[in-house]
């Protein structure tokens, strides 16, 4: 098993502005049909392995929305 | 070395007996802005806070100086502010956040002649009612009015007392007659003192809820720094301090301001009786006032006329019970105050409907003891 | 409050209150995330931080951290800092408020709190508008821009804030956007550590308020905060502000000087009559 960082999404908070999707540098993210609770469209990461984990998306989310989170992975 | 209760006796005048009594009870903290009559005050404590580690400070205008005396109160300090009628206008809004958030605190009115910038160096009892009701919305506070610069020195340590046990700001009600007339004042032993301190809470951090009460109405108050990480606003809120403006939240929480106060009124409010006994006439009084209407109530008595003074040391909140026992067994009351008609509304709202003669004074002087003398023999049967 | 909602800066926030109120697109979450993070880094012990703010959309700033705050009159957030500054001098006072609350109402009090070098971090949320009560203008806001108040377009001049404040006094001035997270960041860290008047204007969208009614998206405004933020080391006098065409961004001014606080220290411990 692997320990690794991912950028994780806290969909309850998250009010759709999308600057995560406008201002990743790779382009990380897209716009999903999926909604929360309120009938927010949330954003989905498209291409992980794209993600530096530079953590812009964290700091420019004005909802702490984003975060990094440890995940466990099967190698 | 210096002394912070200077115990003996002094010959001084009614704003450096009330910044001693503020010394005296703990006060380390003072912000203000130079108003007449009240400015001695700020000098008296300018003079003597360095050597004490209290903190002085002139603010740019009253509102910033009673908004940093509501920070002190919160960072844990004992803190006061004097100025007279224009000042207090100024100073209202954030007095009602003082009352929303609980802070103790002392604001001295050394009253003068108004409306307006008014007569600046003439006594006067002209914002009794501002004090009450000049705050928006419901709110309930504690005011007292000094008799003399002995009473300017006792009534602020009480004031002091009083804002803590309740977690309201006290006014005292002086004004420019006392604050600046020289009488004899005796300081006593700082162990014969009764100082007063806040409750402060007793549970961890974590379970702290910071407008949580018991049945006191009372919440403990923790201070900044302490390490409860608390939260104030002047928004309705709940008991964890967090806003909360439902119907709920406001209804409870304006009821339990004013009740803490009002459901401990009889603990609060203080008079003087004398010979109330078997009157027929009720002087009623405060402040300088008072003081002729002592004399009056004496010549009276002389002349064969049944007559008592009721003195009220506390104006707010206003003493209905004492007031209403008293008006029972007397055939009138006579009200002298230096306004045109102020706590007399008061007055006529609890003895109605026992007659009740006004005797208004303008213009700096006080009554004397004639006129008020004048009052009573009009009134009597 | 849920494991899910468990945020690298949980310990800094009051999460049992998120989400906060704060419009969609909103520069305030920003400016909140960035105090947290800053908070973070530099390890200061939260027992030790009391967060002020005043009235207005930003003044909602300092129900969210996990420190002593305070919700104060509008205008007035200096003021009660510097009872709190003064009054306990081994806490880190900070005031989170906006460019109406600061330099409008409070005005008065900003000059003088900057004068006197109170010892504080105040960090100024600038979105040109009076936001919590609907967009209105205020003293920032840029001519010839339309809010409810002033319909045919703005006719007044606004303050250039970095300049006002350093003519006033303070000895750390700077202005960031909330696009410009890094160095908002270090700015609000550099603020936390030293002593003195330390002030961050912060350029921020108000996208529900002043952008929608100038016919900005708000990805149109974080990209104009992006496009024309441009770093110069100049005087503020010399630091324009011209949010369609120009926002120069920068740490301009970093002084050391005896604080209020310092001054008021020396006098203890004078003798008394």
């Amino acid at each position: 098993m692997v320990k690794k960082r991912r950028i994780t999404l806290i969909g309850s908070l998250c009010k759709g502005c999308g600057y995560c999707v406008e201002f990743c540098p790779n382009k990380v993210f897209e716009r999903s049909e999926e909604m929360n609770d309120k009938g927010i469209k949330l954003p989905k990461i498209k291409d992980m392995d794209k993600c530096t984990l530079c953590g812009l998306c964290t700091r420019l989310c004005p909802d702490f929305a984003l975060t990094i989170k440890e995940d466990e992975e099967d190698d | 070395m210096t002394r912070d209760v200077l115990t003996g006796s002094h010959f001084v005048h009614g704003d450096w007996a009330c910044a001693e009594g503020a010394i005296s009870a703990g006060c380390r903290f003072y912000a203000a802005y130079p108003i007449t009559p009240a400015t001695e005050i700020a000098e008296r404590l300018a003079q003597r806070f360095p050597s004490l580690g209290g903190k002085f400070i002139q603010f740019e205008d009253e509102i910033g100086a009673i908004a940093s005396v509501i920070g002190a109160s919160f960072s844990g300090l004992k803190a006061m502010t004097a100025t007279s009628g224009p000042g207090i206008s100024l100073m209202l809004e954030n007095l009602g956040l003082a009352v929303m958030t609980e802070a103790p605190l002392v604001v001295v009115n050394v009253m003068r002649g108004g409306p307006s910038t008014g007569q600046p160096t003439g006594g006067a009892q002209g914002d009794v009612m501002q004090c009450r009701w000049g705050m928006h919305g419901d709110v309930e506070i504690i005011a007292l009015a000094p008799s003399s610069v002995q009473e300017m020195y006792d009534l602020t340590v009480e004031a002091f007392n009083l804002s803590e046990v309740y977690r309201v700001p006290v006014f005292l009600l002086s004004d420019a007659n006392i604050g600046h007339m020289y009488e004899k004042l005796v300081i006593p032993d700082a162990e014969d003192l009764r100082i007063v301190n806040r409750r402060k809470p007793t549970v961890r951090p974590s379970d702290y809820r910071p407008y949580e009460v018991d049945e006191s109405l009372v919440p403990p108050m923790a201070s900044f720094g302490d390490g409860y990480r608390f939260y104030s606003t002047g928004l309705t809120h709940n008991e964890m301090g967090y806003p909360d403006t439902s119907v709920e939240a406001q209804d409870r929480l304006v009821r339990r301001l004013s009740d803490k106060i009002r459901q401990n009124s009889d603990r609060i409010t203080r008079v003087e009786r004398a010979m109330v006994d078997d009157c027929d006439i009720l002087v009623v009084a405060y402040g300088i006032t008072a003081r002729s209407a002592a004399t009056a109530v004496k010549l009276a008595r002389e002349r064969g006329l049944k007559v008592g003074l009721l003195r009220l040391v506390t104006l707010w909140p206003f003493p209905d019970n004492v007031l209403e026992d008293l008006a029972n067994h007397v055939k009138g009351v006579v009200v002298a105050e230096m306004n045109y008609g102020q706590l007399v509304r008061e007055v006529e709202r609890v003895v109605r409907p026992t007659p009740v003669r006004f005797l208004p004074k303008l213009g700096e002087n006080p009554h004397t003891p004639a006129e008020i003398l004048e009052a009573v023999r009009r009134m009597a049967p | 409050m849920t494991q899910e909602m468990d945020h690298l800066l949980s310990d800094y926030l009051r999460m049992d209150r998120l989400p906060h109120i704060w419009c969609a697109g909103c520069g305030l979450g920003i400016i909140l995330h960035s105090y947290a993070e800053a908070l973070k880094e530099t390890g200061m012990d939260l027992d030790k931080v009391v967060t002020v703010s005043g009235i207005g959309c930003a003044g909602r700033a300092s129900g969210y951290v996990n420190t002593d705050a305070f919700h104060t009159t509008h205008g007035r957030a200096l003021p009660f800092a510097t009872g709190i500054s003064i009054s306990r001098p081994d806490l880190k006072t900070v005031v989170i408020s906006g460019d109406g609350d600061l330099f409008a109402i409070g005005g008065n009090h900003l000059i003088h709190a900057a004068r006197r070098n109170v010892d504080m971090l105040v960090i100024c949320s600038n979105n040109f508008n009076y936001g919590m009560t609907g967009a209105q203008y205020g003293p920032t806001t840029p001519p010839n821009t339309r809010t409810p108040t002033s319909p045919y377009g703005s006719v007044e001049n606004p303050f250039n804030l970095v300049s006002l404040v350093a003519s006033a006094g303070a000895t750390m001035v700077s202005r960031w956007t909330v696009f410009h997270v890094y160095q908002l960041k270090n700015a609000i860290k550099k603020g936390l550590t030293r002593k003195g008047f330390s002030f961050i204007e912060v350029i921020s969208p108000c996208t529900t308020g002043f952008g929608r009614l100038n016919r900005q998206s708000p990805l149109d405004m974080m990209r104009l905060l992006r496009d024309k933020g441009k770093v110069r080391k100049v005087h503020p006098t010399e630091a324009a502000i011209d949010p369609f065409n120009e926002i120069i961004l920068g740490d301009f001014v970093e002084v050391e000087r005896p604080t209020f606080n310092d001054a008021l220290a020396a006098l203890e411990g004078e003798a008394d009559e």
